[in-house]
């Protein structure tokens, strides 16, 4: 069967009716994956938030809340019978040596710090990348940022840098900070 | 129709180490052997498929509008790649980031849909493809695993060094990526000419 | 972000070959003499920018109206496809010389990624229309000092002694890799 010849004509209705399909096949597809999408985007929320809050029986995603004047910051009330055990706070910090990164900070109710999850970074990889190693996230457990010098050692702090890695380590103490601030101003007891 | 269509993307025409096509991807994602596989097998579906579909319809493709309607197959098949990794395989999705979109305008794709697959009939076209899709994978993950291992001191995320150990951090990084590909090309050169093929 | 940040991050700290990894092929293909790769650089500079602009509008003012953004990277390939084809037909008339001495690299352009790449992550920043296309002008820049660079250390190449296995790619990316070492100073440059 020879190919078809280049007349305008053909090369018009080819062209669109090649299109037209594909593009129905997309559609198609986009509509089978929203939901397993949607799903997959909450699942690292969901597993950051039961990482760093002690265990609850409410579901802190559908509860969340946010403060005035804290934009970019999400708080997550994890309650067991009732009680609030704890919330887990999505923050940020704009100062990390690659700019952006998120991490998930669980507070207890007095306000100490029971866990830290990292959510998304692009720190470099073997360096600023080790702040979701226990060897660094781990001296933040039981620490409470109303007493505890939320800075690294190099700027007057209590917290040990990782090593090579000072900017990063000043912007994860940065996004730590914003979580217990917004926790203070607007945290729900 | 022979294995030779299969074969040829393997070693003797592969895509990334030979015919040196598709060297973004190759050296953005490799910074690990699980990156460098998962975005190999991305390609590789992609590559099948189109070059399926455009043996099919070659000859309801005028010769004038070829090009765009390879690319609208292309686009078409990497963005349902993508909408199916983003949700059935996130992190990977996340790791490999702007580049699976960036597999529409990967050369080998549409270098095969017109040198191979709108000349010859389907199943020549589907074994070109699945060759040319492996060997770059093959490629891919070679190259992951190197600078993994040299940087990282672990192959698909397992650590085989003590927690403390120096790696070479270099070859996780950018000017490792370069370098790694350079030699593994120059190797390739010794081991064709060596070897005959 | 203002204007300075965007436009020193996009040429010198996160330099679009040598540090993001894309536009890696006419970087290796076109880069063998000093001419030809300010040729290329120039009209990647126009078609980047171009390329942004077009993007732009159709990202948001067609797609997410029609809430069709999963069609963005199809749409976008076209639109780029299209401006090149354009650019080949006029440099032919403005400068036949150009238009021979890049000869296959011109419709190349289009299987860039760079020019598709920054077009999608402009797409997922936070810019504003002129902060995009300034993105895209500046990233373009960037491209063509990388080529130049490249281009001027590969000329100087062709009299020293390179060891038979290493000539062409292999130097020329190992080249790279030290051009990317030296690039990586400029990280932390502006905030």
């Amino acid at each position: 069967m020879a190919k078809l010849p280049s007349t305008v004509k053909n090369m018009v209705l080819s062209l669109s009716i090649i299109s037209l399909c594909m593009s129905a096949a997309l559609g198609f597809v986009y509509v089978a994956t929203k939901e397993p999408i949607n799903q997959a985007k909450n699942k690292k929320i969901l597993d950051a938030i039961q990482a760093v809050v002690p265990e609850f029986s409410n579901n802190p995603y559908e509860e969340q809340y946010t403060v005035e004047s804290f934009e970019g910051v999400i708080l997550y009330p994890a309650k067991k019978d009732g009680q609030l055990v704890g919330t887990a706070i999505k923050t940020y910090t704009n100062i990390g040596y690659s700019g952006f990164f998120s991490i998930m900070v669980g507070l207890l109710p007095d306000g100490s710090i029971h866990n830290i999850s990292v959510l998304e970074q692009k720190e470099t990889p073997g360096l600023g990348s080790k702040m979701s190693e226990p060897g660094f996230k781990d001296q933040f457990k039981g620490k409470n940022p109303a007493a505890f010098k939320m800075t690294v050692r190099k700027d007057g702090g209590e917290v040990d840098a990782i090593t090579a890695s000072t900017i990063t380590s000043r912007a994860f103490c940065d996004a730590v900070q914003r979580a217990y601030n917004a926790y203070q101003k607007g945290g729900r007891q | 129709m022979s294995l030779k269509h299969f074969t040829n993307g393997l070693l003797r025409e592969n895509p990334l180490f030979v015919m040196v096509l598709g060297c973004c991807p190759a050296l953005a994602v490799t910074s690990s052997a699980t990156n460098g596989l998962g975005m190999g097998l991305a390609t590789t579906f992609v590559l099948l498929s189109s070059n399926t579909l455009v043996a099919l319809l070659k000859n309801l493709i005028p010769d004038k509008v070829r090009i765009p309607c390879f690319i609208v197959v292309i686009a078409t098949f990497v963005t349902i790649t993508d909408m199916v990794m983003q949700a059935f395989t996130p992190d990977l999705y996340k790791a490999l980031g702007i580049f699976i979109p960036l597999i529409v305008v990967n050369c080998v794709i549409l270098g095969r849909a017109e040198a191979f697959a709108q000349k010859n009939r389907l199943l020549p076209s589907v074994l070109d493809g699945i060759g040319m899709g492996i060997g770059f994978t093959m490629a891919l993950t070679l190259l992951g695993s190197i600078r993994e291992i040299l940087g990282n001191g672990s192959l698909f995320d397992i650590k085989f060094v003590a927690a403390d150990a120096k790696t070479v951090l270099l070859f996780i990084l950018a000017p490792g990526a370069f370098i790694t590909f350079g030699f593994l090309i120059a190797i390739t050169n010794i081991l064709k000419k060596k070897f005959n093929i | 972000m203002d204007y300075i940040n965007i436009i020193i991050l996009a040429i010198v700290v996160n330099n679009v070959v040598l540090m993001q990894f894309l536009g890696i092929c006419p970087f290796l293909g076109v880069s063998g003499k000093i001419a030809t790769s300010v040729g290329m650089g120039g009209a990647v500079v126009f078609v980047m920018t171009l390329a942004n602009l077009v993007t732009y509008l159709i990202f948001n003012f067609i797609l997410i109206p029609l809430n069709i953004t999963f069609m963005q990277t199809i749409t976008f390939i076209l639109v780029i496809a299209s401006l090149v084809q354009i650019v080949e037909i006029i440099l032919k008339k403005v400068s036949p010389s150009l238009y021979q001495a890049l000869g296959i690299y011109l419709p190349l352009i289009t299987t860039n990624c760079a020019v598709l790449g920054i077009a999608l992550l402009a797409s997922k920043k936070d810019l504003n229309l002129i902060m995009s296309v300034v993105y895209a002008a500046s990233t373009a820049v960037g491209f063509t000092i990388a080529l130049v660079l490249m281009a001027g250390i590969r000329e100087q190449m062709q009299i020293t002694g390179v060891p038979e296995r290493m000539k062409g790619f292999p130097i020329s990316l190992i080249t790279a890799g030290l051009l990317s070492l030296a690039f990586m100073g400029f990280s932390g440059l502006v905030k």
